[in-house]
């Protein structure tokens, strides 16, 4: 029965693959159209002028947009290595303990990921105040460790559910140290699940507004609050060349994990995030 | 070291980082919506950030437009999405290109997203370009406001641009890992193809389906940057209206800010134990 379809089911079939995939690249042409542009003043349907300023403004080294990015890197990577440390010996406990309790941290867990960041921020930010963490890189990459830990801890849980504790057990036996244990024995075994959820925190920390908003306090300018300022502004042009720049890394991570993105992990889930 | 230790041990720095800043953040919400705050001299508690909150017209015009956003956002996403994965599980020419362009979607932050609809449907973008092109129109204001309008359709159709890969891509898998044998068993004994998809095929996903709607109307209900671009100034969507009453010059106005995101808070909470509840129950049936 799969062979039965008609001409016209065919078609339909086309026309609609037609139009998803002209409906999922159109938000992105007229931003790059954008950063190429002089000038593109309705009614013209393509810019009269092309030109590169907006790119060398963006690239040149006054302009501000490259410090932005490498903070925007630093801090993504900060956040990522931080969820990391704290995510792996999460997921451990639970991929491969039973224990009472569980459902309830498990669900601690996963409530950042449903719970927007807009109704817990507010009240860190009152907080952090007093701590003089506010408009720190510091309190942002703090805040930032919300969104992405529960991703990195739920990889991980998926990790060691599968793990077999007995190769520990054996490198043991044979003489090797905890440390070396660890190095030689574990960290070659989660290798992927820490590559993968590595890869979901970084993208969903990269994509953090509101919680870099109000603990940077305007101070910690990263990419995506500098995109809306020159958005808001009516920059087009370099708002534009500033939004390619921004999708970059996202578009890097596709490509480098395209396998893991089938929806079948649970990680998919951080997508909803990004 | 007994097992009760390690698990310990192993859980104490994620449960700190959650408990101190999430849950700790959520905490001191409420204390400060509740004009509570010992440390700083506030030490009787009070419904005033409350009262204000549910006196104001405003609030129940934001709370409305963004239930309207999330609702219209989940409920589009889910049907085109579950269109979009019916029409990718059968193996054809357009299907890598479609896959890949949803994967390449969903690593595309909403900021984005929101600038490119923007450019593409203000009265000044690219339809509105084509449409005078087209003598349909000779001002821009002659075109319609989809953009920073009453009826959000600018924040919506920025969702559902970036919620049908996601919803998709969840559904996709779901299909595939079940196969077509349950559909054309429903087949063989006389279900019409609309009767096999709705009593075969949708029982089947529906968990997947509402595990992917809950994020998507959590997200939509709760996210800022893009009412806060695409929206209209007068009524805000619930969170830009936390956020500007929390940066309002009247410290007195903060209070209040929380209230709202404490609101924000409690609705998706809620939705989190329906969901929960409600998956339970499908997986012990």
């Amino acid at each position: 029965m799969i062979n039965q379809d008609g001409v016209w089911t065919r078609w339909f079939r086309y026309l609609t693959c037609l139009v998803l995939v002209v409906w999922l690249i159109m938000p992105l042409i007229p931003l790059a159209i954008w950063s190429f542009a002089r000038g593109w003043f309705f009614p013209d349907i393509l810019p009269r002028q092309w030109t590169m300023q907006a790119w060398e403004y963006a690239l040149s080294e006054t302009a501000g947009v490259l410090d932005s990015l490498w903070l925007t890197i630093g801090i993504s990577l900060s956040a990522t290595a931080l969820s990391i440390l704290v995510g792996v010996p999460a997921g451990r406990a639970l991929g491969m303990y039973k224990f009472k309790g569980k459902e309830v941290v498990e669900l601690m867990i996963l409530a950042p990921t449903i719970v927007p960041g807009i109704a817990v921020v507010l009240g860190i930010h009152s907080v952090f105040i007093s701590l003089g963490l506010t408009n720190t890189v510091q309190g942002v990459i703090l805040v930032h460790l919300i969104p992405t830990l529960p991703y990195m801890t739920l990889v991980m849980a998926g990790i060691f559910s599968n793990y077999d504790p007995a190769f520990e057990a054996q490198a043991r036996s044979l003489g090797a140290s905890p440390l070396k244990t660890f190095w030689y024995v574990t960290l070659p075994a989660i290798m992927p699940g820490i590559i993968v959820g590595g890869l979901f925190a970084f993208l969903v920390s990269w994509s953090q507004y509101i919680l870099t908003l109000m603990i940077g306090g305007g101070r910690v300018v990263t990419l995506p609050l500098l995109l809306f300022n020159f958005a808001t502004s009516g920059r087009n042009d370099i708002t534009g060349a500033i939004g390619m720049i921004y999708i970059l890394p996202g578009i890097f991570i596709l490509l480098l994990t395209a396998k893991q993105l089938s929806g079948r992990s649970g990680a998919v889930g951080g997508f909803g995030r990004i | 070291m007994s097992d009760r230790l390690k698990i310990f041990l192993l859980l104490l720095p994620a449960m700190s980082v959650i408990i101190l800043l999430f849950f700790g953040g959520l905490l001191i919400g409420l204390m400060r919506s509740f004009n509570y705050m010992p440390v700083i001299g506030l030490t009787e508690p009070n419904f005033d950030a409350y009262i204000a909150v549910f006196t104001d017209e405003e609030f129940y015009l934001s709370f409305m437009l963004s239930l309207h956003i999330s609702v219209t956002s989940t409920l589009i996403s889910c049907v085109l999405a579950v269109g979009a994965a019916l029409l990718l599980r059968r193996a054809f020419i357009g299907r890598a290109i479609i896959n890949f362009l949803f994967q390449l979607n969903l690593t595309v932050p909403h900021l984005v997203g929101a600038i490119g609809i923007l450019y593409l449907f203000s009265q000044s973008g690219t339809f509105a370009r084509l449409a005078a092109e087209a003598d349909l129109i000779t001002r821009p204001a002659d075109f319609p406001a989809l953009v920073f309008d009453p009826f959000a359709i600018g924040i919506i159709l920025q969702y559902v641009w970036k919620e049908v890969p996601f919803i998709g891509v969840i559904v996709l898998a779901n299909m595939q890992s079940l196969g077509e044998n349950y559909e054309s068993v429903a087949r063989s004994l006389g279900a019409s193809r609309w009767q096999a998809f709705r009593h075969v095929l949708l029982p089947l996903i529906f968990p997947g389906l509402l595990s992917a709607s809950v994020i998507v109307f959590a997200f939509t209900f709760g996210a800022y940057e893009i009412p806060a671009l695409l929206g209209a100034n007068y009524p805000a969507a619930l969170p830009v209206l936390a956020y500007r009453k929390y940066t309002d010059v009247d410290l007195a106005a903060r209070p209040e800010a929380m209230a709202l995101a404490l609101m924000i808070a409690v609705l998706s909470v809620v939705m989190l134990f329906f969901y929960i509840r409600y998956s339970r129950r499908k997986v012990r049936s």
